[in-house]
C-alpha cells in the first residue's frame, strides 16, 4: 500500500433528494499512474470526484494522501494538498486573455495592481515546463475547445497539482485534439504526475491508462490492471450485464422528403452568420446525422426547424408547410417532435411530477379535456403506459421528475416525443451524460421510430452515435456543411474528424446532393 | 427482519413541508410571548386574549370569519399569479379598484334585489382583472420587471379611485369623503345572526374550490403551472407563453377585484377608502404560506385572520400594542420562506431513510 499516494476510505455520500451516490467506496491510486474510473452515468464518479475536490463532503469516510489523513472542505482546500481538477464544463473567463485566466485567484502583485507582466512570464514559464503551445495573450473566446483545456490542465499544473482530475476530458474533442490530449497527458505522467480520467469511451482507457476502478451504482466493483480487462469485461462490470456496443438496425428504406431545407441562413445576437446557406432534405422513414464539434450550426438547425429560434433567409419546410410564420404549437402540430440538447433547461420543469412532464406536448388536444376538465383517467392511463413502456424508473407518475437520475429524465422526455408517433423528430444530443443502459434504450428506440417512418434527424457530439445510427449524415463547420455521406457505413471516424475540423471540405457538387427533391 | 413502512423521499418532503410550516409558527409565536412579556404589566392576560380572545364570544369569532373573507379572495388572487411565477403585487390596486367598481354599480344603477350585487362584483371582477392585466402585458411586451410596474400602478389606482370618490360618488352630506349610502338591494346580507358574517362567505367558499379545480384539473391551469416553473420549457412544448402570463393575471386580477367589491358590499354601507386597504399585500403572506396552493390558502388566511383578531382584542383589553402581530408575521414569513431553515435536519432525515431502505433491499 506504500506505493498509493491517494486513498479514499468507505465513502458515503447521499444526495438530499435520497439519492445515495456512493455508497463504501474504496478508491486508491498509485503514484504517477493514469487511472481510469468508469462507470455508468449516476454510478457515482462524478459525486467521488466532487468529494476528493471538496465540492461535496462525503457523510462518511477518509481520505489519505500519501498515508496521511486529509481534510478536504473547498477545491482551495483541494489545491492546498495539490489536487487539481479539470471540470467537464470549462470554468474559464471567456472574455479575458489566458494569462489572466491563469493566474486569476493567484494574481501576482505589484503595490496594489495585477503585474500582467508577470501573469504572462509565469503562463510561459509553466506552458514552457510541461511543453504546452500556448499563447498568453489571445482571448479564450477566440480559442478553440482542445486549446481551452490546456489552459485549464495548465492552470491546475501552475497551481501546483500533483495530482489531476479529469472529468471526461475528450467528450468535447475532435479525434485529433484528443490524441494530442493523450500525448501530453503521458508526458505529465513521464514527469511523476498522477492522473485521474473520468471517461465514458472504454477504447480511450485501453488506450491510456494504466490502471481503473470502476463503478456501479455507487459502489467500487473491481479495480484492475487495463491490461487485464477486455473492453467487454469492463462493460459488463459496469451494467453488470452484456451491453451491445454495436447498434442493431436492419437497412434504411427512406421516401419522400419530410423537411426540405434551402439556403438556409441564420444570424446570431452577435451579428455573425451561424449558419450560411444550408440545405439538404430528411426523408420518411431515415435517420439523417448531424456530425460536427459544437458550435458549428448544429444547434441553429434544430432550433430553427422546431420554431424555437426564427431563421433569417431561407426556406424551412415541413411536408410541404412553409413554417415561417408558425408558432411552435403550429409545427408541433404538424407531428414534429424535439428532443432538446438542453435537457434540463428546455426538456422538463424539474419540480413538478413526471406526469405534469409528459403530457406538456398534448395538454390542450380535445381527447385529453372533457367538459373543460382535464381527462384525468385518460392521461393517468397514457402517462403510466409511458413509464412502463420506456422504462423509467421511479416510485410513480406523481414523483417531481427532478427526484430522478439523468438517464430516467431522458427516457421521460423521449417518452414524451415519441409516443406522439411524429412524422418529424429532431434528436439533439440523446445520450449525451446518461447511463449506458439508458442509452442504448433511447438509441433503439431512435431506430424503431425510423422503421415506424418516421424522418429523424440526429445531431450528436458523439462521433459513435452518429455513425452507428445514422443512415446518411452531414458535417458541419462553421455554420456550413462540409461533407455529405449518403451512406454512413462508408466513413472513418478520422474522415469525419477531418471534416469538422475544417481541414478538408467536399465540393459544392458533393454537398448538394443533400438535396433529394431538386 | 423489522418490517418498517419504507417511505419514499417525496412523502418525507412533504411531511417536512408541514413540519417547517408548523416550526416557524410556533417560533414566531414564542417571539411574540417573549416580546409580550417584556413589554406588558399584565403578561398573562395579554397572552390569555390575544390566543383565546377570538373564542370568546360569537361576535369575536365573527370578526375572524368577516376578515378572513377579503383575505381568503386576495389569498387566491396572489397564488394565480404567483403560481405563473409573476410576482405582480397589483392585486392591493385591483382590490381597491373592485370596491370602488362595485360602490359605483350600487350607488349609481337600480337593479332588483339579488341581481344588484352580482352585477356590482362582477364590475369589481372586471376592474380588477383589468388593473392586474397591466403589469402582465407590460412584461409580456417589454420585458417590464412586473414587481416594479404593479407597485407603481397601485398608487395610480388609488389615486384614479379617490378622484372618483371626490368628483363623482362623494355624498357632501355624509360628513367625511364617502360616497352615498348603498340601497339596500346592494348590499351583502347578514347571514348569521349577531355577526357581521355576511353572504361573501359562501361565494368564497365556492370560489376556493373553483380555482382549485382551475390550477390543478384544467388545460388553463396546467398551462399556468408550468410556465411559472419553466417558462422555457413551457415554450419548448408549444404553451403560448405570453398569453398564458396574461390570462394568470387575469385571473389573479379578476379574484382581487371581487374581492374589493364584496368587501365594500358585505362591510360597509358607503364608500369611503381613501388608502389602499392592504388586503393585496395581506394576499402575499398568505399565499406564500399556503405555498400558492389555493387548497391550503383558506387555512393560511383563517391563521391571519385569527392572529389579527386575537392581537386587536388583546390591544383593547391590556396594555399592549397589536403591533406585536407584525411581528409575528414578519418572523413567519422569513422562515417559511428562506428554504434553507431546517435543511439540514431535513438531509439526515432523508438519508437515514435511504439507509434503512439500502438495508432492507440487501436484506431482502
Amino acid at each position: 500500500m506504500a506505493d498509493n499516494i491517494l486513498v479514499m476510505e468507505n465513502i458515503t455520500k447521499v444526495y438530499p433528494n435520497g439519492f445515495v451516490a456512493n455508497k463504501n467506496v474504496n478508491f486508491s491510486v498509485k503514484k504517477g499512474e493514469i487511472h481510469a474510473l468508469v462507470g455508468e452515468n449516476g454510478a457515482g464518479k462524478s459525486t467521488l470526484m466532487k468529494i476528493l475536490f471538496g465540492v461535496e463532503t462525503s457523510d462518511t469516510g477518509r481520505i489519505l494522501l500519501n498515508g496521511n489523513e486529509i481534510k478536504i472542505d473547498s477545491p482551495s482546500g483541494a489545491i492546498k494538498y495539490g489536487i487539481g481538477m479539470v471540470h467537464q464544463h470549462f470554468m474559464l473567463a471567456p472574455s479575458l486573455t489566458v494569462a489572466e485566466n491563469m493566474v486569476m485567484g493567484i494574481e501576482p502583485k505589484k503595490f496594489c495592481f495585477i503585474d500582467f507582466e508577470k501573469a504572462i512570464k509565469m503562463t510561459q514559464d509553466v506552458a514552457k515546463k510541461y511543453n504546452f503551445d500556448i499563447d498568453p495573450k489571445a482571448y479564450v473566446k477566440d480559442l478553440p475547445v482542445g486549446v481551452k483545456q490546456k489552459i485549464e490542465i495548465l492552470k491546475a499544473l501552475l497551481r501546483g497539482a500533483q495530482i489531476l482530475i479529469l472529468d471526461e476530458p475528450t467528450a468535447v474533442l475532435t479525434p485529433q485534439e484528443t490524441s494530442e490530449l493523450f500525448i501530453q497527458l503521458k508526458k505529465l505522467k513521464e514527469q511523476g504526475h498522477t492522473i485521474i480520467f473520468i471517461s465514458h469511451k472504454l477504447r480511450e482507457i485501453k488506450e491510456i491508462c494504466d490502471r481503473i476502478t470502476i463503478l456501479r451504482n455507487g459502489r467500487a466493483v473491481g479495480e484492475a490492471e487495463v491490461s487485464e480487462l477486455s473492453e467487454q469485461d469492463i462493460s459488463n462490470k459496469m451494467v453488470g450485464r452484456d451491453v451491445i456496443l454495436k447498434v442493431e438496425k436492419e437497412h434504411a428504406t427512406p421516401q419522400e422528403s419530410v423537411l426540405k431545407i434551402r439556403n438556409l441562413t441564420v444570424i446570431n445576437q452577435f451579428g455573425k452568420e451561424s449558419l450560411k446557406n444550408v440545405s439538404f432534405d430528411v426523408r420518411k422513414g431515415q435517420i439523417f446525422g448531424i456530425a460536427g464539434v459544437e458550435g458549428n450550426g448544429q444547434s441553429e438547425i434544430a432550433e430553427t426547424v422546431t420554431g424555437l429560434r426564427s431563421h433569417s433567409k431561407g426556406l424551412i419546410e415541413i411536408k410541404g408547410v412553409n413554417i415561417e410564420k408558425h408558432t411552435i404549437r403550429d409545427i408541433r402540430n404538424l407531428k414534429v417532435s424535439h428532443v432538446p440538447e438542453d435537457r434540463m433547461t428546455y426538456g422538463i420543469a424539474g419540480e413538478i411530477s413526471i406526469k405534469d412532464n409528459i403530457i406538456s406536448d398534448r395538454y390542450f388536444k380535445n381527447e385529453y379535456n372533457k367538459h373543460g376538465m382535464q381527462d384525468t383517467k385518460k392521461i393517468n392511463e397514457e402517462v403510466d403506459q409511458c413509464i412502463k413502456e420506456y422504462l423509467v424508473k421511479c416510485s410513480g407518475r406523481e414523483q417531481p421528475i427532478r427526484m430522478l437520475s439523468g438517464g430516467n429524465i431522458q427516457k421521460v422526455v423521449v417518452a414524451r416525443e415519441f409516443s406522439s408517433s411524429p412524422d418529424l423528430a429532431v434528436v439533439n444530443q440523446p445520450t449525451r451524460g446518461i447511463d449506458v443502459g439508458a442509452t442504448e434504450f433511447v438509441r433503439k428506440r431512435i431506430v424503431e421510430l425510423r422503421d415506424e417512418g418516421t424522418a429523424v434527424i440526429l445531431i450528436s457530439a458523439d462521433l459513435n452515435e452518429v455513425m452507428e445510427l445514422s443512415d446518411s449524415l452531414i458535417v458541419m463547420y462553421d455554420g456550413e456543411i462540409s461533407a455529405y455521406f449518403p451512406d454512413s457505413k462508408n466513413v472513418t471516424e478520422h474522415e469525419l474528424g477531418e471534416y469538422m475540423l475544417g481541414i478538408k471540405k467536399m465540393s459544392p457538387e458533393e454537398i448538394g446532393d443533400a438535396i433529394y427533391e431538386k | 427482519m423489522k418490517n418498517k413502512q419504507v417511505l419514499t423521499s417525496k412523502t418525507i418532503e412533504n411531511r417536512f413541508e408541514v413540519f417547517r410550516v408548523v416550526v416557524a409558527i410556533a417560533i414566531a409565536i414564542a417571539v411574540a410571548l417573549l416580546l409580550i412579556f417584556f413589554t406588558s404589566k399584565q403578561p398573562f392576560e395579554a397572552l390569555y386574549w390575544f390566543l383565546l380572545g377570538p373564542l370568546k364570544s360569537l361576535r369575536n369569532f365573527g370578526n375572524v370569519v368577516q376578515l378572513f373573507i377579503p383575505l381568503t379572495f386576495a389569498g387566491l388572487s396572489i397564488a394565480v399569479m404567483f403560481q405563473c411565477n409573476q410576482f405582480n403585487m397589483a392585486a392591493e390596486g385591483a382590490f381597491f379598484l373592485g370596491g370602488l367598481g362595485a360602490a359605483i354599480v350600487a350607488v349609481k344603477m337600480t337593479l332588483p334585489m339579488g341581481v344588484h350585487p352580482v352585477v356590482a362584483i362582477l364590475v369589481g371582477a372586471v376592474l380588477g382583472a383589468i388593473v392586474c392585466a397591466i403589469p402582465g402585458i407590460f412584461k409580456v411586451k417589454w420585458g417590464a420587471n412586473e414587481v416594479v410596474s404593479s407597485l407603481m400602478l397601485n398608487y395610480i389606482m388609488l389615486f384614479l379611485g379617490t378622484y372618483v370618490l371626490q368628483y363623482v360618488l362623494l355624498d357632501p352630506s355624509a360628513g367625511y369623503p364617502a360616497s352615498n349610502q348603498f340601497p339596500s338591494t346592494a348590499t351583502l346580507s347578514v347571514i348569521i345572526p349577531k355577526t357581521g358574517i355576511h353572504a361573501g362567505i359562501i361565494l368564497v367558499a365556492f370560489l376556493v374550490v373553483l380555482v382549485y379545480l382551475f390550477m390543478y384539473k384544467t388545460k388553463w391551469g396546467y398551462a399556468i403551472r408550468i410556465t411559472g416553473q419553466n417558462e422555457k420549457f413551457a415554450k419548448y412544448s408549444g404553451v403560448g407563453v405570453g398569453s398564458t402570463i396574461i390570462l394568470s393575471q387575469l385571473v389573479g386580477g379578476a379574484l382581487a377585484g371581487a374581492g374589493g367589491a364584496t368587501q365594500v358590499l358585505g362591510m360597509y354601507t358607503r364608500f369611503s377608502w381613501t388608502s389602499l386597504p392592504g388586503y393585496g399585500f395581506d394576499g402575499i403572506i398568505i399565499s406564500i404560506l399556503a405555498k400558492n396552493n389555493p387548497a391550503y390558502v383558506p387555512l393560511a388566511a383563517f391563521f391571519l385572520a385569527y392572529l389579527r383578531i386575537g392581537a386587536d382584542i388583546m390591544s383593547r383589553k391590556t396594555d399592549i400594542a397589536p403591533e406585536v402581530v407584525a411581528i409575528v408575521q414578519a418572523l413567519i414569513i422569513l422562515l417559511v420562506a428562506a428554504k434553507m431553515f431546517l435543511d439540514k435536519y431535513k438531509h439526515r432525515l432523508i438519508v437515514k431513510n435511504s439507509q434503512e431502505q439500502l438495508l432492507q433491499k440487501e436484506g431482502a
